[in-house]
């Protein structure tokens, strides 16, 4: 990294000035050679040892595929990684979600965002997203549906998603206003509270328990928290993006 | 087949050099800038190794959030570690100061 060229009166002491134009920014000390030599030995012994874990584990690995296929038709979705995922292990799901909304909540809390105005686009940036960006919402709804039967599904869609707000960010465009302050609050945590709803009702059903959902009922389930966490994920994305509270 | 077999070795072992250097590169980079980059190549070349292990949820998903957004959370937390140069930007707001410890 190139040492920043301070400008004047950009608040700096000039004694500060100087320890950290030699103190940062260099190359750290090199160690000597003899220690080196240790942590090179002890770094080998290292991976020797956690290849040699690897190389020791059952072979065929023990796993829950088999009880996965089994039980694949009461999930509702023919993809069994959607099904673990959305079904059999919903709640590894939904605490995903609720680390993307503490995330985005830490972010908010540190500071604002710089918001997107500022970023002048070249030519590039300025014509791309207006051909782009329809593009990806449209293939995020198709990893979206796509997820039932294939590889795909509500993250990967939603990280599209993501992708469609930093570019848009990128070319200097900004949200409209009515899209600002509670419908984005309102789509960051949607996919956290339709889950939650869901899994509540599931629980209160006849012989239910929390996000467990009834076989009938799974595909439509299933795609409706999809729809919502997909919503949300691109969302914190994007929100995480700009750096800050809008 | 045996060719087929061997063409399939050929190509696991250059990704997985290709990963492992580039691993290296970025780690080992002095330039944040560079580093970030060699990071994204990192993380398109892991969703192709994920891909090859026909893990193509998990290489999805690498590409999409590993490389894209990911890298593109790094590249903006660069742009706030460094004072701004050039590039016609005015955000260096009163009160923000800039710490590259």
């Amino acid at each position: 990294m190139t040492e920043p060229q301070h400008r004047p009166g950009s608040g700096r002491q000039p004694a500060s000035d100087g320890a950290a134009a030699s103190g940062t920014s260099r190359a750290p000390e090199a160690l000597p050679p003899l220690a080196r030599v240790l942590l090179a030995l002890a770094l080998l012994g290292l991976f020797g040892g956690l290849a040699a874990a690897v190389l020791s584990l059952a072979q065929p690995a023990p796993g829950l595929a088999a009880a996965v296929a089994e039980r694949l038709d009461e999930s509702g979705v023919s993809h069994p990684v959607t099904a673990v995922l959305l079904n059999f292990r919903g709640y590894d799901t939904l605490l995903e979600l609720v680390v993307l909304v503490l995330a985005l909540m830490g972010t908010w809390s540190v500071g604002r965002a710089r918001g997107c105005a500022g970023n002048a686009p070249g030519p590039l940036l300025r014509q791309l997203p207006g051909l782009l960006a329809p593009l990806m919402v449209l293939v995020a709804g198709y990893l979206l549906w796509v997820g039932a039967h294939a590889p795909g599904g509500a993250f990967q869609a939603g990280s599209l998603l993501g992708g469609v707000g930093i570019l848009l960010c990128l070319s200097g465009r900004t949200l409209p206003p009515w899209a600002q302050r509670p419908s984005l609050r309102v789509l960051a945590v949607l996919g956290v509270a339709v889950f939650t709803l869901l899994g509540t009702v599931a629980a209160l059903l006849p012989g239910g328990a929390p996000l467990d959902w009834p076989p009938a009922q799974a595909k439509t389930l299933i795609l409706t928290i999809e729809l919502a966490a997909m919503l949300s994920i691109g969302v914190i994305l994007a929100a995480l993006f700009t750096g800050g509270r809008p | 087949m045996a060719g087929l077999s061997l063409l399939d070795w050929a190509l696991d072992g250059l990704l997985a050099l290709l990963l492992l250097w580039l691993a290296w590169r970025a780690l080992a980079s002095p330039e944040l800038f560079r580093a970030v980059v060699l990071f994204i190549a990192f993380g398109l070349v892991l969703a192709l190794v994920w891909a090859r292990l026909y893990a193509v949820d998990v290489a999805l998903a690498e590409m999409a959030i590993g490389a894209g957004v990911t890298g593109a959370l790094l590249l903006a937390a660069l742009v706030r570690l460094e004072p701004p140069i050039g590039r016609g930007r005015q955000d260096a707001r009163d009160g923000e100061v800039y710490d590259h410890d």
